[in-house]
């Protein structure tokens, strides 16, 4: 009989009583496979815990030495303070999320609208050296963004978008461009170009077949597009940081990395905001968990 | 093409132009505080970088970072998904669970590893203490930080593989292990002939797409080590933020940033070839 190495790790606790385990060594190695597995999402999930269990604790015990782990008082002090200023009237950071919402919002329908027609042509026409074409597009995404930041950074100093939403938004929409058109075009290649064509022979133009043959199939794959890009905006930190500086034009995420530094760090605030923070991606990533795959490696890898 | 030309002038505006821009900042002594006109001085930028001891530093650290990076991240998320694939009940909330840190900006992720690594009273020295073990500053020592950076980044980034890695793995027909256990094959026989050889290429597709974003890293390290203790912790990508944003040498970080993206060109296209083959093959 051949003794896998797995088998050969999973006999090793029970090697006491040898003829049970080999008797059940199917059932022995499926424990202890469980066992791994439930050790390693301890592992994975305990930051995200301990996160959310700081956000909810008094100051004295987040800074408790040992750490408390569960007898602590439980607080929603924090929560209120990413919303609302010690001196009344909205926080810094509730102004900083209702920006993120903003760019990250008007960047996600603009690359949407950009990328969706393109994404159609490039799987519809015969478009001189497509491939190039594509490969540039998805070549565009790869840029190292503190690469990136600098020659955006003196642009922008010139046309004056420096501390300015447009100019996130467009840097923003630059970056979905390509994520948009490479994710759609697979969705668009899975609906069939036939379609179009019996439209057309019915004496409909090529945009009308589009606009009401396709594109209401295509309504599910642009959403799933739609969210992808939203979190990237939403997540973005390296030309929020660099192209902004002002609390009225600051999103998220520079809002939240500032809350460091200084002597003292109320990590309690951070941890909140932290959950303020990624709790809507983490819904978002849900509701497109179908797509994850496409939608992590930029369209590239369908399954 | 009129659907097609507003996305490409957008990409030209944004992506093209800015580059081409720093190409010719690359070629000048051209600072953005100084001002003034920019001197042309051929090559010296080019030649003063790849020469420079500062630079090969930074090279050296950002390999250790992307080997031990990818490489943990390679193991640990193959070993999880193959383990998941294994299982009948619960695949979709483990993999869902297994997923949640991949989802983070790495805005949260550094912050938050900052405070459960502080060395006074993160959860982990507390951890460590209550087991009987010593403290360890792990963002304050040189050898410990860089290894707190990998760590950091395989936490988040282990997902990813997993997730690619578990659709592999689910796609491996079914028959082909029926077979191979008429034919009596080991355990290990079956793994290292059938279910290696067909997860392999889609494994590497992930490996890659892991690199390159590794080799850019930038915002991880700006939140959780600034770069430091000393220059410790310095990636490629840190050193080019700090050459132009604190030191005000534009043309330098310029030269620095083309030669970043050229290195980006190649891998990219050594990812897309690939992706290529595997998509046709």
């Amino acid at each position: 009989m051949a003794v896998s190495v797995d088998e050969a790790v999973s006999t090793g606790p029970t090697r006491d009583h040898t003829p049970p385990a080999r008797r059940l060594g199917g059932r022995g190695r499926s424990v202890l496979e469980v066992a791994l597995l439930t050790v390693l999402a301890v592992v994975m999930l305990f930051p995200v815990l301990w996160m959310i269990e700081t956000s909810i604790k008094e100051n004295r015990d987040v800074y408790a030495i040992p750490a408390k782990f569960f007898d602590f008082k439980i607080t929603l002090e924090h929560y209120k303070d990413v919303f609302v200023d010690p001196d009344g009237g909205r926080s810094a950071l509730s102004v900083a999320f209702l920006n993120s919402v903003v760019v990250a919002g008007v960047s996600t329908v603009l690359a949407t609208v950009l990328g969706v027609p393109a994404a159609w042509a490039y799987s519809r026409f015969a478009v001189k050296a497509k491939k190039d074409q594509l490969f540039f597009i998805l070549s565009t995404r790869f840029m190292p963004p503190v690469v990136v930041v600098v020659p955006i950074f003196l642009m922008y100093r010139q046309v004056g978008l420096i501390d300015n939403k447009l100019g996130l938004i467009l840097i923003y929409t630059a970056f979905n461009v390509p994520f948009t058109i490479w994710m759609m075009k697979g969705f668009v290649d899975e609906v069939p170009a036939e379609y179009e064509d019996a439209a057309m022979l019915d004496g409909y133009t090529r945009l009308q077949a589009f606009r009401l043959f396709t594109l209401p199939l295509l309504v599910p794959g642009i959403a799933a597009t739609a969210v992808f890009a939203l979190i990237f905006s939403w997540n973005e930190f390296v030309f929020a940081t660099f192209l902004t500086s002002s609390d009225d034009v600051r999103t998220a995420p520079p809002a939240i990395a500032g809350l460091i530094g200084g002597t003292t760090t109320d990590w309690g605030l951070v941890a909140a905001a932290s959950v303020v923070f990624a709790l809507p991606v983490l819904v978002f990533a849900y509701l497109v968990r179908k797509h994850l795959i496409a939608g992590v490696t930029l369209g590239a890898v369908r399954r | 093409m009129a659907f097609i030309s507003p996305a490409m002038l957008l990409l030209l505006a944004m992506s093209v132009f800015p580059l081409l821009w720093a190409l010719y900042l690359s070629f000048t002594d051209y600072s953005a505080t100084r001002g003034g006109p920019a001197n042309f001085i051929g090559f010296g930028n080019y030649t003063a970088i790849l020469t420079s001891a500062q630079v090969h530093t930074r090279a050296l650290t950002t390999l250790i970072y992307v080997v031990g990076a990818v490489g943990l991240q390679t193991v640990l998320g193959f070993g999880i998904a193959y383990l998941i694939s294994r299982r009948t009940h619960g695949r979709g909330v483990l993999t869902t669970l297994f997923l949640v840190p991949m989802m983070l900006s790495p805005v949260v992720v550094g912050l938050f590893w900052r405070f459960m690594l502080d060395a006074q009273f993160g959860v982990v020295n507390s951890m460590l203490g209550s087991v009987g073990l010593g403290q360890v500053e792990w963002l304050t020592r040189q050898r410990t930080a860089l290894l707190s950076l990998i760590v950091v980044d395989t936490w988040q980034w282990t997902p990813f593989i997993m997730l690619i890695a578990l659709a592999g793995l689910t796609a491996v027909p079914k028959y082909l292990y029926e077979a191979a256990s008429i034919d009596r094959a080991s355990e290990w026989f079956r793994f290292r002939t059938i279910t290696l050889p067909l997860v392999w290429p889609l494994l590497l597709i992930a490996v890659m797409f892991r690199a390159i974003e590794a080799f850019r890293l930038f915002d991880l390290v700006y939140i959780l080590t600034n770069g430091g203790p000393g220059v410790s912790t310095e990636t490629l990508s840190f050193h080019i933020y700090k050459v132009a944003f604190l030191g005000f040498n534009t043309g330098t970080a310029s030269a620095y940033g083309i030669l970043m993206v050229l290195v980006v060109i190649v891998l990219t296209q050594f990812y897309l070839r690939y992706l290529n083959k595997l998509k046709e093959g």
